[in-house]
């Protein structure tokens, strides 16, 4: 297996990795909590959930709370099992 | 290849995760404090409880475990109610400064998490305590609740700092040995609430906010 097998280029992003790490271990978070969380602009932030929506790592839920709309994400199956396994190789290039 | 990056990404990984799911910014100080404000209220229950043992004749609260006294339950109420209200604006006043501090809210998603985790076996301890005295069975409330008050902080530890854990672990065990020595309930509360909040505090204070 060579080194950077499992590698996945769609984390290749300070942002994108921390937003599926904030999803690893919360069922759900909104926008909001997530903008704080990675102290990142709002337009940053979206575009980069969009992309991690199109591969299908998150699920988008819009919903109203207090009439206000918010909008909450969560991670699939399928993107718990791909941040896992690019974790695994993470940890495997630096031999930990 | 940029090994370091990598590195980095792994450890911006890990910080995101224990802080998003962990309030991390629980004061050691207000731990402290609460330990002292426990015991300067355990100081005054005892002078009342003294002065009403003296006034019906026993010597000592071992001989009289179970006071239901209306006006002297009252008053032990009201300290402890006092100690209680003192501990909790103490610990939010300090915790908001420390998690302005840190870049961290207050009022998030996980220091929500943590409240409730924290509340929810306290508050069930509380009227459980109530009922205990509804019918009289004064001598197990100051166990029950240091029972009580242990679980609720073994609970609260999944959400923040680990060493809450130990905190809530010393309780239990105390509050389970005190079920043993009825009418000595105010000195295992000045040992479990003051005296372990204190040691608490001052091991957060020192492994974390010096």
């Amino acid at each position: 297996m060579g080194l950077i097998d499992g590698i996945d280029k769609r984390f290749d992003h300070r942002i994108r990795l921390g937003i599926m790490s904030v999803l690893m271990v919360n069922t759900h978070m909104d926008f909001t909590g997530l903008r704080d969380l990675l102290e990142v602009t709002d337009g940053n932030l979206a575009s980069h959930l969009k992309a991690l929506e199109k591969e299908g790592y998150i699920r988008v839920e819009k919903r109203f709370v207090d009439r206000r709309p918010n909008t909450r994400y969560q991670a699939t199956p399928e993107g718990k099992e791909a941040f896992s396994k690019h974790l695994d190789a993470l940890e495997r290039l630096l031999g930990t | 290849m940029d090994t370091n990056q990598y590195k980095e990404d792994l450890s911006e990984i890990r910080e995101m995760m224990s802080r998003s799911s962990r309030f991390l910014s629980l004061s050691g100080v207000s731990g402290i404090l609460a330990g002292a404000y426990a015991l300067a209220g355990a100081f005054l229950a005892s002078r009342e409880i003294k002065a009403f043992n003296a006034s019906q004749g026993f010597d000592s609260a071992v001989d009289n475990p179970g006071i239901t006294d209306d006006a002297l339950v009252l008053r032990l109420f009201w300290i402890a109610g006092g100690v209680l209200v003192l501990a909790v604006a103490t610990a939010i006043l300090l915790s908001y400064r420390k998690a302005l501090r840190n870049g961290e809210k207050l009022w998030a998603p996980s220091s929500k998490r943590l409240l409730g985790n924290f509340l929810i076996p306290l508050g069930a301890g509380g009227l459980f305590c109530l009922a205990m005295l509804q019918y009289g069975y004064v001598a197990l409330i100051a166990p029950a609740l240091l029972i009580f008050y242990g679980l609720s902080c073994l609970n609260a530890s999944k959400y923040t700092l680990g060493d809450i854990r130990s905190l809530g672990v010393a309780n239990i065990l105390l509050g389970l040995a005190a079920t043993q020595f009825a009418g000595y309930g105010l000195l295992f509360w000045a040992l479990g609430f003051g005296v372990f909040h204190i040691i608490y505090g001052s091991i957060m204070y020192f492994k974390y906010d010096k």
